[in-house]
């Protein structure tokens, strides 16, 4: 049993006044909770909570002033109260997961949890052992739970916060069907340096693919960004590894990232008019595909609109310094990878031209240089190819945009009052609305179409 | 890099030695302030064990360079008791070694004074020793405790490595207005190189990047610095990237240079000349691990003495002691 009192917000502070209450009897509260909005002489504040269970009773109606260390409420910290799990504090958005100790990830890989469907309940959102623990346990508790498996190991009540924030699937445990205490066979742990595993998610690699090349076979940065660069393409017999990289990094994407879309019809007249034009005057090895032009003009609007151009990290958006456009390559032996055009707003179109091809061959071919790997800071997916008229894609993390590009098809379009049969593009725009909004889209979009209609510019 | 300096015996090319350096700096501050003085064992007529006074008592009289009687407590104690009563004293002990004679003196009182007289007494004492081994002075010579001293709250503890930090550091020490521990490395009071006219004061604060690199943070302070940049030199040859921070204050210590540099590399050697366990050096990876931990690609590496008392055969010795070779080692280690 403890008491929450008025605490003293500053040395000349001796009495508040209670204005909100922010929790009712029976909330569970942890110690660091926004419990009431105490106003003083100077303001008003949010005041934690210094400890952890039940309300039991609010002792101080709102509005009332009272003395510094007047008890406002009574707080039941009996055993079955859990510190370390949170009550979903009002107005704290879900954010990604911040890295796990080493000793976590090893837990979590015992016992096949996904710790990026646990929800942290540390210091700064930490995943700590208990959540881990706590994780383990859901599936055990679902209905194909076979009779003979062992309880649940831990009796919990089910608080909202662990099961809302755990709606991805996991697959499930193997289960023991002889239902008795052997151990489950855990798979070889990763030895990986910090920095290798922060590199890993963010690049979207599988440690356990990796081959550590650090000391008792540790795998060091160097090693999953050379990883990430030949990602997939050197493995054509398991792909399963790409495959499952991307699977898990869509699935992040789109957990993390509230997404919203754009689309915008591009009259390509004038842009292929000039490409052919200049192809006229190409030697064949040469010659430019459209793909030049609008990967050119994403690069520009990207320039033009660098809200859109860098990374999301750290609850913030990252401004890059260049514009590293990622192009999204399918490979023969499936997966995707994304490497990046290093300046491309700075190459002229014959130059994105050959760029393109080089790094489409090397990705297929599996020889990506490392410098072409690291970071892209705006993707684009060009499945014009593939026969579609639009892609609205997912934006690929810690990114924030995602340019979609389709096929280029003759539509009866009216201009000047006229109709006519024009080709026209169907670009997309993918965001992530934590960095931007509608109308920055708008605003990328749009300079994207102007630029296209003055190819010669480009 | 121009403030780096090599051993040399008689510069006559421009250079200064670190000996020199200090002298100027003591010199500078006995000139520009009646408060400062200088006193302990053989500063006077003898010119100071390891000459850094010598010239100072024909210049400045015998009130201004005291020479003592052999107890450091005593003349620790008269050092703060000068410095309460408003002097501004400089202490000379021969050797670290000999500074835990007055130990009680610089822990319990100056160290402690103006938190138990609730701010009301400040000591503000310098206090001069020598550090290190590398000389063959055997054991009760050559200790290099200055982390024992930078465990101490109360205290600043100073380590210059450079002879523009020789010259510059008695004046920023002197300005402190609470006790300041400077360590002297015995084996630089030869070293020479040439001060940089372009610097006029020491930042007690701020450690210093003394090379540059991109693959590994090699931490060092007073006589290592010099080592961690022949190792640095070395590395660059074989095309490891070696940056190179001089602590320069070992209390309270400068976490955002040392972790910005970490941060940037990604890996970390801490050289100590004191010994491994409870060392300076576990305080500084331990600082690393705390605010760095998800930008390490290797654990912290650390190259300390060996855990005996300093031999004194030459061999032994060198082998007792951090070498640029077990840095480089060191920093394979944690690059490969």
């Amino acid at each position: 049993m403890a008491e929450f009192t008025m605490p003293s917000l500053g040395a000349d502070m001796d009495e508040g006044t209670l204005s909100q209450w922010l929790v009712h009897p029976g909330d569970q509260v942890a110690r660091g909770d926004v419990v009431a909005v105490v106003e003083t002489a100077k303001s008003a504040i949010e005041v934690e909570c210094f400890d952890s269970g039940t309300v039991e009773a609010l002792l101080v109606d709102e509005g009332t002033t009272v003395p510094v260390g007047t008890p406002l409420a009574r707080i039941g910290t009996t055993a079955e109260s859990r510190p370390t799990e949170r009550q979903p504090v009002r107005g704290q958005p879900v954010e990604s997961p911040p890295p796990s100790t080493p000793l976590v990830r090893r837990l979590a890989e015992d016992r096949h949890v996904d710790l990026a469907a646990v929800r942290g309940s540390g210091p700064g959102g930490r995943i700590t052992r208990a959540d881990v623990e706590h994780a383990e346990s859901e599936p055990a508790r679902a209905p194909e739970q076979q009779p003979g498996t062992e309880p649940p190991r831990r009796k919990r009540s089910e608080s909202g916060a662990t099961a809302k924030t755990a709606p991805t699937p996991r697959p499930a445990k193997p289960v023991r069907s002889d239902g008795s205490a052997g151990k489950r066979p855990a798979p070889a742990r990763v030895k990986s340096s910090p920095l290798a595993r922060r590199l890993a998610t963010e690049l979207g690699v599988d440690l356990a693919e990796v081959t550590g090349t650090g000391r008792g076979g540790t795998v060091r940065a160097e090693d999953v960004r050379s990883a990430a660069a030949t990602k997939g393409a050197q493995r054509p017999a398991v792909p399963d590894a790409a495959l499952a990289a991307t699977a898990r990094l869509m699935s992040r994407s789109k957990r993390e990232i509230p997404h919203f879309y754009l689309s915008t019809t591009v009259d390509m007249a004038a842009a292929l008019e000039w490409m052919h034009a200049r192809n006229r005057e190409l030697p064949l090895s040469a010659r430019l595909v459209p793909a030049a032009l609008t990967f050119k003009a994403v690069a520009l609007a990207a320039r033009k609109v660098p809200e859109l151009n860098g990374h999301w990290r750290d609850d913030r958006f990252v401004p890059a310094e260049e514009v590293r456009l990622g192009v999204a390559v399918s490979l023969r032996s499936g997966g995707l990878v994304a490497p990046a055009l290093a300046h491309a707003d700075a190459l002229s179109v014959a130059e994105v031209m050959a760029a393109l091809k080089d790094l489409v061959a090397r990705a297929r071919g599996g020889r990506l240089r490392a410098s072409q790997t690291a970071d892209p800071s705006l993707t684009v997916t060009n499945l014009g190819e593939q026969g579609v008229e639009a892609v609205f894609g997912v934006v690929y993390p810690p990114q924030v945009a995602l340019v979609g590009l389709g096929r280029i098809v003759e539509r009866p379009v009216a201009v000047n009052g006229l109709l006519g049969v024009r080709p026209v593009l169907t670009a997309t725009l993918s965001a992530d609305h934590r960095a931007a909004d509608g109308a920055t889209g708008a605003r990328f979009l749009t300079a994207m179409d102007r630029l296209l209609q003055q190819p010669e510019e480009l | 890099m121009s403030t780096r300096t090599r051993p040399r015996a008689h510069p006559d090319d421009g250079t200064t030695t670190y000996r020199e350096a200090l002298r100027e700096g003591l010199r500078e501050a006995l000139a520009s302030d009646d408060r400062v003085f200088l006193m302990g064992e053989d500063v006077g007529r003898y010119g100071g064990c390891f000459g850094v006074s010598l010239g100072l008592l024909e210049e400045f009289g015998p009130d201004r360079i005291r020479d003592t009687p052999l107890s450091e407590s005593a003349f620790v104690g008269a050092g703060i008791g000068a410095a309460l009563a408003g002097m501004r004293p400089v202490v000379e002990i021969m050797t670290v070694n000999f500074s835990l004679l007055a130990l009680d003196q610089i822990l319990n009182n100056a160290a402690t004074l103006r938190h138990m007289s609730g701010g009301q007494l400040g000591v503000p004492l310098v206090i001069r020793m020598t550090t290190g081994a590398g000389r063959q002075l055997a054991a009760q010579h050559s200790h290099s405790l200055e982390g024992w001293y930078a465990h101490i709250p109360g205290l600043r503890v100073l380590a210059p490595a450079t002879v523009d930090d020789a010259r510059h550091v008695l004046a920023a020490a002197l300005a402190d207005p609470d006790p300041v521990l400077l360590f002297e490395h015995g084996s630089l009071y030869n070293a020479a190189g040439m001060l940089d006219p372009a610097v006029h004061d020491v930042h007690l604060d701020r450690a210093a990047v003394r090379r540059e690199g991109t693959d590994v943070t090699i931490v060092a302070y007073g006589g290592c610095v010099s080592k961690a940049l022949e190792a640095a030199e070395a590395m660059a040859g074989e095309g490891i990237s070696a940056e190179v921070v001089d602590l320069r204050t070992l209390r309270p210590l400068d976490d955002a240079t040392i972790v910005g540099s970490v941060l940037r590399t990604h890996r970390a050697v801490v050289v100590d000349e004191g010994w491994r366990s409870g060392s300076l050096s576990a305080e500084i990876e331990s600082r690393i691990y705390e605010q760095a931990f998800f930008d390490l690609d290797a654990p912290v590496e650390r190259v300390c003495s060996a855990e005996v008392p300093i031999p004194y055969a030459r061999r032994l010795e060198e082998a007792a002691l951090p070498q640029p070779a077990d840095i480089v080692a060191a920093a394979h280690r944690v690059v490969s």
